[in-house]
Parts: C-alpha cells; sequence; structure tokens
C-alpha cells in the first residue's frame, strides 16, 4: 500500500506539484497498480540475468569529425522566456 | 474519381501516378481535403495547401511525436503545445526522401501512454466503425485516418502494443518492426528500451514498402540496426510447411467472438497448408507487471527535461522548484503524471531492486520462452486484444484495466521481436485483429505470411468511409 506521505515524497522527487485531491486517488491507484506489478514475485527468478536492452550491441561508435548542431537562435527559438542570448528562469532563491 | 481512390492501396495510387493518370499534386490535394475533413479527431494538423513539390508516392499521416520541423509536434501533450522542432525525424525524412510528404499530424495518447486515445492533451478520436467507441491507442489516430479513409496510409509507434492495437481496433494492418529496425532519432521519447515505429496501412503490402523505406541504420540513433538483407514485396498466396504456434486462447478475458473469428483463421492457415499447435509462453501473462515497471521507469527518465525552460508552455510564479513543479502540474495529463509518479517510484532509493529489477529479469524470461518457442515453431500467433473496440468511457476509471488491453502486445516489444496485426474477421459488427510475431529481424517472413492469410479472409474495411 502506497500512503499519501510516499506520494508526496515520490511527487518531490519527479518535481511534481499534486492537488490534495490528486494525492489521495493518486495513493489509490498507484497501490492497485503496484499490486498486480507485485505478481512478479510469484516467480522464481534465482540466477536470472536481468535484461536493459533486447539488442546486443557494444560500442557504437561514430567518426569523430565536426558537424554543424542547432544554431543558438534555433535553441532559443522555442523557450518561453529566452534572454540575452540564454534560457531565464526564476531564481531558485526567489520567494 | 473520388470514390476510386479510397478504394486503392496507396501502393495503386503510386502506381497511378508513375502511369501519369493523376499528378502527385491532385493526390495530394485529395487527400490533403479529405484530412481536413475529418471529424474524428484523428489529426491534430493538416497543412493549408500542397507542397510545392509533391513527390512521387501518396501522402503519409505522421503521429503527433515524430518531430518534422517546422510543423507543430507535441506528442499529444499540452506540455508541448506550440512546439516546432528545428530538425525532422530519420523515419519521415526517409520517406519524404521515398518521395511521401506529410499529410498531417495525427492524434494520439499524450506520450503515447495509453490504449484508447483517451489520454489525448487534445480531445479523443472516435473509431470510424462505431463512434461512440474508442479507435484504440495509443496511434489512435493514424489508425483511424486509415480506416476511415482520410488518409492513404500512416506510420505510429508501438512501446506496448500502440501500432498493433489501434490497427486491430480499427479492422486495418500495423506492424511493429524489430526493436532496431528503424531509427528512433527524433521521435518524442517514452520509453527508449521499447518505442519503435512501423506502418499502419490498408494492406500488407504497403505496410512492407513503408517498412523497406523506414528501415536501416541510422548514425543518430546508436541502438538502430536496419534489417539484413533484402525485404521484397510480400507475395506468398500458400503457407505450406510453415508452423504456428499458438498462444493464449485459454485467456479468460478474450471475447467469445474474438476467440472465434481468431479460430476462423487458424483454420484458414491449415487450408493453405500450414500447420498450428498450442505453445506455452509461461512468463508472457507477467508481461503487463514487467512492461508497468519498466515503460514508466524509462518514462520517468525521459519526461525529466519537460520543465518549462527550453520549450514549451510555463506556469507558476515562485522560485525555481515551483515553477519546475507547476509547469509539470498543468502540462502533463492524468495518465502521464500517473506514470511518472510509478516509474519514479520504480526506481527510487530501497525500491530498485525489488521493482525495476525484478521486471528486468522477467524480461528475460519472457525473451526466454518466445526463443525456446522458436524452436519449434515459424512464428507465434494470438489475438491482437482480447476484445474489439470498446466504449469511449468504458475503462478510463480503471486504470489497470486499462493496461490489460495490452495483454496480448506487451510481451513482443519487452522481448524486442516483429509482429504484425491483421484484420481477420468481425465480432458484433466490430473488427478482430489477428497477431503474428516472428523471431527477431524475421519482418520478411511475416510480412509473406500475412499477405497469404490476408488473400484467404479477404477482409473488407470500414463500411462507410
Amino acid at each position: 500500500m502506497i500512503d499519501r506521505d510516499q506520494v508526496l515524497h515520490v511527487a518531490k522527487l519527479a518535481r511534481l506539484k499534486l492537488t490534495d485531491d490528486e494525492v489521495d486517488r493518486m495513493a489509490g491507484e498507484l497501490s492497485t497498480i503496484l499490486a498486480h506489478v507485485e505478481t512478479m514475485n510469484e516467480l522464481d527468478l534465482e540466477g536470472v540475468d536481468p535484461t536493459s536492452h533486447v539488442v546486443d550491441l557494444t560500442n557504437v561508435l561514430r567518426e569523430d569529425v565536426p558537424r554543424p548542431g542547432l544554431t543558438r537562435e534555433q535553441a532559443l527559438e522555442q523557450a518561453p522566456d529566452a534572454a540575452e542570448g540564454g534560457f531565464r528562469v526564476p531564481s531558485p532563491g526567489a520567494t | 474519381m473520388s470514390e476510386e481512390l479510397l478504394n486503392l492501396t496507396a501502393a495503386q495510387q503510386a502506381e497511378r501516378i508513375a502511369a501519369g493518370e493523376i499528378s502527385s499534386a491532385e493526390l495530394f490535394e485529395f487527400w490533403r481535403e479529405r484530412a481536413a475533413g475529418d471529424d474524428l479527431g484523428s489529426y491534430l494538423w493538416v497543412p493549408d495547401e500542397a507542397p510545392e513539390d509533391a513527390g512521387t508516392l501518396p501522402p503519409i499521416a505522421v503521429k503527433d511525436l515524430f518531430c518534422v520541423e517546422g510543423v507543430p509536434s507535441t506528442a499529444g501533450s499540452r506540455i508541448l503545445e506550440g512546439y516546432r522542432p528545428p530538425y525532422t525525424a530519420t523515419s519521415v525524412r526517409k520517406l519524404q526522401e521515398a518521395g511521401a510528404r506529410v499529410l498531417g499530424k495525427t492524434n494520439q495518447d499524450e506520450f503515447a501512454m495509453g490504449s484508447s486515445n483517451e489520454n489525448s492533451g487534445y480531445g479523443p478520436v472516435q473509431n470510424p466503425w462505431d463512434r461512440e467507441r474508442v479507435p484504440g491507442g495509443s496511434s489512435g489516430g493514424s489508425a483511424a485516418a486509415v480506416a476511415a479513409g482520410t488518409a492513404p496510409w500512416a506510420i505510429g509507434t508501438d512501446t506496448g502494443g500502440s501500432i498493433r492495437q489501434p490497427a486491430s481496433l480499427c479492422g486495418i494492418v500495423g506492424l511493429k518492426p524489430t526493436y532496431g529496425a528503424v531509427s528512433r532519432y527524433g521521435m518524442i521519447a517514452f520509453a527508449s528500451s521499447l518505442d519503435q515505429c512501423g506502418p499502419l496501412t490498408r494492406d500488407v503490402t504497403d505496410a512492407a514498402i513503408l517498412l523497406s523505406h523506414l528501415q536501416g541504420r541510422d548514425p543518430c540513433d546508436s541502438t538502430s540496426l536496419g534489417i539484413a538483407g533484402d525485404l521484397p514485396l510480400p507475395s506468398a498466396e500458400r503457407l505450406d510447411g510453415l508452423r504456428f504456434g499458438v498462444w493464449g486462447m485459454e485467456e479468460p478475458g478474450l471475447e467469445p467472438g474474438v476467440g472465434e473469428a481468431v479460430n476462423a483463421t487458424l483454420a484458414r492457415i491449415e487450408e493453405l497448408g500450414g500447420e498450428t499447435q498450442e505453445i506455452e509462453l509461461p512468463h508472457a501473462g507477467h508481461g503487463i507487471a514487467a512492461y508497468y515497471v519498466i515503460a514508466p521507469a524509462e518514462a520517468s527518465a525521459n519526461l525529466a527535461r519537460y520543465d518549462g525552460v527550453r520549450y514549451g508552455p510555463r506556469s507558476g510564479n515562485g522560485d525555481l522548484t515551483s515553477m519546475y513543479e507547476q509547469t509539470r502540474h498543468d502540462g502533463f495529463g492524468e495518465e502521464v503524471r500517473r506514470r511518472i509518479m510509478i516509474g519514479t517510484y520504480a526506481l527510487s532509493s530501497g525500491y530498485y531492486e525489488a521493482y525495476y529489477g525484478t521486471a528486468q529479469k522477467v524480461r528475460t524470461k519472457i525473451a526466454q520462452d518466445f526463443a525456446a518457442a522458436f524452436e519449434s515453431v515459424d512464428f507465434v500467433v494470438s489475438p491482437t486484444s482480447a476484445t474489439v473496440a470498446f466504449r469511449l468511457g468504458e475503462r478510463t476509471a480503471d486504470p489497470l484495466a486499462m493496461y490489460l488491453s495490452d495483454y496480448y502486445t506487451a510481451p513482443i516489444p519487452l522481448a524486442g521481436l516483429p509482429a504484425i496485426s491483421i484484420p481477420c474477421g468481425l465480432s458484433e459488427g466490430l473488427p478482430v485483429g489477428f497477431q503474428i510475431a516472428g523471431p527477431a529481424f524475421s519482418e520478411a517472413g511475416i510480412l509473406d505470411a500475412a499477405h497469404a492469410l490476408e488473400r484467404s479472409i479477404g477482409f473488407e474495411g470500414v463500411p462507410v468511409r
């Protein structure tokens, strides 16, 4: 079971604001989903290697030659608040 | 002319262009008007006019999550509202180079998270067979557009079933290629170890044509390999000597009408000279559990980039952290927030091994199940979906019930394998999909088998286009 405090902790890790109602609903929904997920524990997985990737590839390299990337203007064009050639954001310490 | 064009496959339309019977500009305008007149909610963007060079192939409808330079590309999310990428996805660029122009951007579940298209930030899509039902998801707009005749063909992406399940529910063909067959560069990422691009089409030949243009190694996606060898157009009429392993016909959730249509298809396989036998995939039943750890975990990392700094709208007025938190609350829909929470929880300190580590081991077991099956059969077949298209709103209140919609489709991408869904009949007047999966990079064989079955089934599309 996931309780309110756990939901709030995870939401903080995910940088996600939730309203009070949403916290309660999320606690119930996550509990149901995780109960299903935990059916995996019925399996004997002793000694099984985890799969992180299905394609057996190692060290895929490309030639180390310079090529043009996005220009500064292109990179800033979609920003909600671009200023002085950069992305402007609120101060981390603002109140 | 219009009636006639609607009855042609994309390949047949390309022949008309090549024969000089219709210009590609006329054809584009015909489809552009069809797309602009769509009233199912299939499209999020359609161009105002034909491009100067209309190419040599019929135009293609593109799922919204493919970046197309200068064209709105939001992945169905409000958090990317107004975003116009400065570059084009490799898959779309390759289709453009082959001669297909972008007909429009199709609606989808937000960030491809959903099985009904009801999680789009821009409204649901209606199923052209019955407007009170869902088209499936997450590539619901692409599937509905092809089925309804507002696009000649389309591309989508499949992570846990997002091409095959909507193809099944809309009565069209949908192919998920082997992981690594097609570049993921420029696809707005959901779960990077699972996501693959593939075609949604009227018939198997059109799917093969699109795959032949899409596949290939791409320096911009280090996980892409391409398909070695030729990818000839499918031509098989028979299935002599081919062995089909049948999976999942005893599942309690399987609707009787779906089971009947699938059984009739198994009988056709025998008529065409193929063999069918029941097989076990002992761990596939845990596919949904593993999938709903792995996909949300990867998504929670991929979606960290949406923070109101570089693109999309921004909300909140306070310090930096509260801006992040408010922007993400306002921009993400309910299902996306739920998956970010599941994924973050599964990756958090103290839970990583119990959830993510376990899910990755289940993934190994599922891949081993398929490998064992392919020692005695050439293909693994099943229903694509346990049910026909369900009603709008029917599963939205119960996230787990919605997740179980992917029961037959999710194990396959966990093993990285290719699979196709072809329409195989009707149940209660709604289409049923038949899924054919094969070993990695066996697309040519899957397409050939699907082609032979398609000829035998003779499925007719949606009655009213």
